[in-house]
C-alpha cells in the first residue's frame, strides 16, 4: 500500500511463553486516526513498543514511510517522525510546563550539543514551545513545575512535548486513561483539533473517544488482530463484541 | 543573593593579602584543589550517577606532570595537552564502559577501573611503585609565572578553577546542560523524543575526567610527587565526604563542600586528635537534615543557581 505511512508485517514479540504479540500485521494510513482497541493484556502496549523501538521483535518487519525501520534505534526512530506519549505520564517533573516542551523541541532540533548559551534564553527554543503549549491549551501554565499540574494537564502537556518534535506520526498510548469525564471530553476536542494534520494511532479503552476520533479501528485480542475497519465495521463485528465490547462497552 | 558565590570567589582570591601565614595558606589551596576535583566529579553527580572513581583521572593528571617533569619536560603547556588529552582518552574508554551502567553497578564499575590503575601505578617499579617518586621542578608556563611561590600558585589555581566554574555554570544552562537534565530527570521519555542518551552520558563524563585530570595536574606542582596513593579509592572516598557537604545541584557547592570539610577537619584535629569522632556525627546530620548537601540549607534563590524560565 503506497499511502500506509506506518506498515507492521507480522511482529511477533514472546515474553516467557506468552506471545505479547502474534504475527501482527498493521497498517496506518497517511493522515488517518488509527485507533487500536482490546481488552487488557492484548498486546497493544507491546506493540506501540516495537513501533517506537523501546521494545525488539522476535521477529517480523516494521516500515515507516516505505523505510526498513526494524533495526533502527529508539532515538533514530523518533528523528523520523515517531512520537510517543506513555500509557502513565511520562514527563520531566522538576521541570516547568515550558521547559519540558521546550526540551523537546531542542531534542527535534537536534542541536543539544551547545554548551554556552542560555538555552532558556533561546528564542528559537521558547517561542515554537509557548505556541505547542497555546495549541493544546497550557498557554496559562508554562510556568508551573509539571509535578505541580493536575492530571489531565499532564497528559495535555505530554501531547505538547510529542507534537514539539513535528511527528508524521503520533503513538499515543491511553492519553485519556485516570481523566475525569471533563478532562476526558478536553483531550478529545484536542485530539479532534490535531485530526488530519498529523497521523495519529491511538490505543484507548474508553469508546466514546475512539468512536468520536478514529477513521478506523483494529481490534487486538491475546496479541492477535481480530478484526481491522471503519468505526462501523467493527461496531456490526459479531466476534468483536463477543471476544472485547461486551454488551457494557456496546458504543452508542 | 544570586552574586554571593561570585562574592565568595572574590573573598577568596583576597585571602593571601590579609596576612594569612604560610599553613593557612596552604590549606586553602587544598580547598581550592578539592573544590576543582569535585567540581569535575559533580557534572555526573548532576546526572544522578555517583562515581567512585574519580580519583583515577587525577591520579592520571599528577602522573602525567610528574613523570614528564622527571623526563625533562617542563613546558607548562605541554603538560596541559598532555593531561587533557590523557584524561579525555581514559575517560572516553572508562566512560564507555560505565555509563551504561546506573546506580550501584556504576558505583562499582567507575571503582573497578580506578582500583586497575591504581595497581597499575604500584606496578610502575622505575617510578617508585608503591613508594611513589618525588621530582624536582614544576609546570613552566612563563617567566613571570613561578608556581614555587605559594602566593603566585594560589592565584594561579584560583584563576584556573574561576574559569572552569564559570564555564560549568554556563554549561548548566545550556542546551548540553538542560539534555542532562532531562536524562537524570527521566530517561525512558528524553530517548522517546529522540536523544541518543549513551553519547551525552558519555560526553559529559569526558568533560568530567578532564577537569579531574587538570585538578591532578594542579596538585602535582603543589606536591612535586607521584604516588598510587593519589589514585587510591579512598581519595574518591574523601571526595564522596564532601560531596555529603556540598550535594551536587550547584555550581558553587564544590567549593562550599571542598572548605567546610577540610576546616572542620583543620578545627577538631585542633581539639583533638580523634578529630574523625566528631566528624562522624557532624556528617549523619548533614545527612538527614540537609539531604542536597549544605547549599540546599541556605536561600535557594541565590547560591543554587535556580534559573526561572525568562523566555
Amino acid at each position: 500500500m503506497a499511502e500506509a505511512l506506518l506498515a507492521t508485517e507480522s511482529l511477533v514479540k514472546q515474553f516467557g511463553g506468552l506471545c505479547a504479540t502474534d504475527r501482527v500485521s498493521l497498517e496506518v494510513a497517511r493522515g488517518e486516526v488509527h485507533a487500536l482497541i482490546g481488552p487488557n493484556g492484548a498486546g497493544k502496549t507491546t506493540l506501540v513498543g516495537q513501533v517506537t523501538g523501546a521494545i525488539r521483535p522476535d521477529s517480523g518487519r516494521m516500515f515507516f514511510q516505505g523505510r526498513d525501520i526494524t533495526a533502527l534505534p529508539a532515538h533514530r526512530r523518533a528523528h523520523l517522525g515517531l512520537a510517543r506519549s506513555f500509557q502513565i505520564s511520562s514527563i520531566f517533573l522538576d521541570m516547568t510546563a515550558l521547559d519540558n516542551v521546550a526540551l523537546a523541541v531542542q531534542i527535534h532540533q537536534g542541536h543539544s550539543f551547545r554548551l554556552w548559551r542560555n538555552a532558556r534564553a533561546d528564542q528559537s527554543l521558547r517561542a515554537p514551545a509557548r505556541a505547542t503549549l497555546d495549541q493544546v491549551g497550557l498557554a496559562a501554565r508554562a510556568d508551573v513545575m509539571a509535578a505541580e499540574l493536575s492530571h489531565g494537564e499532564q497528559r495535555q502537556l505530554e501531547i505538547a512535548m510529542a507534537l514539539a518534535s513535528a511527528p508524521k506520526l503520533l503513538l499515543l498510548d491511553e492519553p485519556m486513561a485516570g481523566m475525569g469525564p471533563n478532562e476526558s471530553q478536553r483531550m478529545i476536542e484536542l485530539l479532534r483539533s490535531l485530526k488530519g494534520k498529523v497521523t495519529i494511532l491511538l490505543v484507548e479503552h474508553d469508546m466514546d473517544a475512539v468512536f468520536a476520533l478514529a477513521d478506523r479501528i483494529t481490534v487486538m485480542v491475546q496479541g492477535r488482530i481480530v478484526a481491522s475497519g471503519q468505526p462501523s465495521e467493527i461496531r456490526a463485528n459479531e466476534e468483536v463484541r463477543r471476544a472485547y465490547l461486551g454488551d457494557a462497552g456496546s458504543p452508542r | 543573593m544570586r552574586a554571593l558565590p561570585w562574592i565568595g570567589l572574590a573573598a577568596l582570591a583576597a585571602a593571601p593579602f590579609s596576612g594569612l601565614g604560610n599553613y593557612p595558606l596552604h590549606l586553602l589551596i587544598q580547598v581550592l584543589l578539592w573544590g576543582f576535583v569535585y567540581t569535575g566529579w559533580s557534572i555526573m553527580g548532576r546526572l544522578g550517577m555517583v562515581s567512585f572513581g574519580h580519583a583515577a583521572f587525577v591520579g592520571l593528571g599528577v602522573y602525567a606532570v610528574g613523570l614528564a617533569v622527571h623526563h625533562g619536560v617542563s613546558d607548562g603547556f605541554v603538560h596541559l595537552g598532555l593531561v587533557v588529552a590523557l584524561s579525555a582518552f581514559a575517560a572516553f574508554v572508562i566512560g564507555a564502559v560505565c555509563v551504561r551502567t546506573s546506580g550501584l553497578y556504576f558505583i562499582m564499575i567507575t571503582l573497578a577501573f580506578a582500583q586497575f590503575l591504581y595497581f597499575v601505578g604500584v606496578g610502575l617499579k622505575q617510578y617508585g611503585g608503591d613508594d611513589g617518586l618525588t621530582f624536582r621542578g614544576r609546570s613552566d608556563f612563563a617567566a613571570w609565572l613561578d608556581l614555587a611561590d605559594a602566593v603566585t600558585f594560589y592565584y594561579f589555581v584560583w584563576a584556573i578553577l574561576a574559569a572552569v566554574l564559570f564555564v560549568v555554570y554556563r554549561f548548566v544552562q545550556s542546551r548540553f546542560g538542560m539534555a542532562l537534565r532531562g536524562i537524570r530527570s527521566n530517561e525512558q521519555r528524553i530517548q522517546g523524543l529522540g536523544l541518543p542518551v549513551f553519547r551525552y552520558r558519555l560526553a559529559a563524563f569526558v568533560i568530567s575526567g578532564v577537569i579531574c585530570g587538570i585538578a591532578g595536574a594542579l596538585l602535582a606542582n603543589l606536591t612535586q610527587f607521584v604516588s598510587p596513593a593519589y589514585l587510591h579509592w579512598t581519595r574518591s572516598g574523601d571526595l564522596l565526604v564532601m560531596v555529603i557537604m556540598g550535594g551536587f545541584a550547584s555550581v558553587f557547592g564544590p567549593v562550599l563542600g571542598a572548605a567546610l570539610l577540610l576546616v572542620l577537619e583543620e578545627l577538631l584535629s585542633s581539639y583533638t586528635e580523634h578529630w574523625q569522632l566528631l566528624l562522624g556525627p557532624i556528617l549523619i546530620l548533614v545527612v538527614l537534615f540537609a539531604k542536597q548537601g549544605l547549599m540546599s540549607a541556605l536561600p535557594p534563590a541565590g547560591l543554587q543557581f535556580k534559573i526561572r524560565g525568562h523566555g
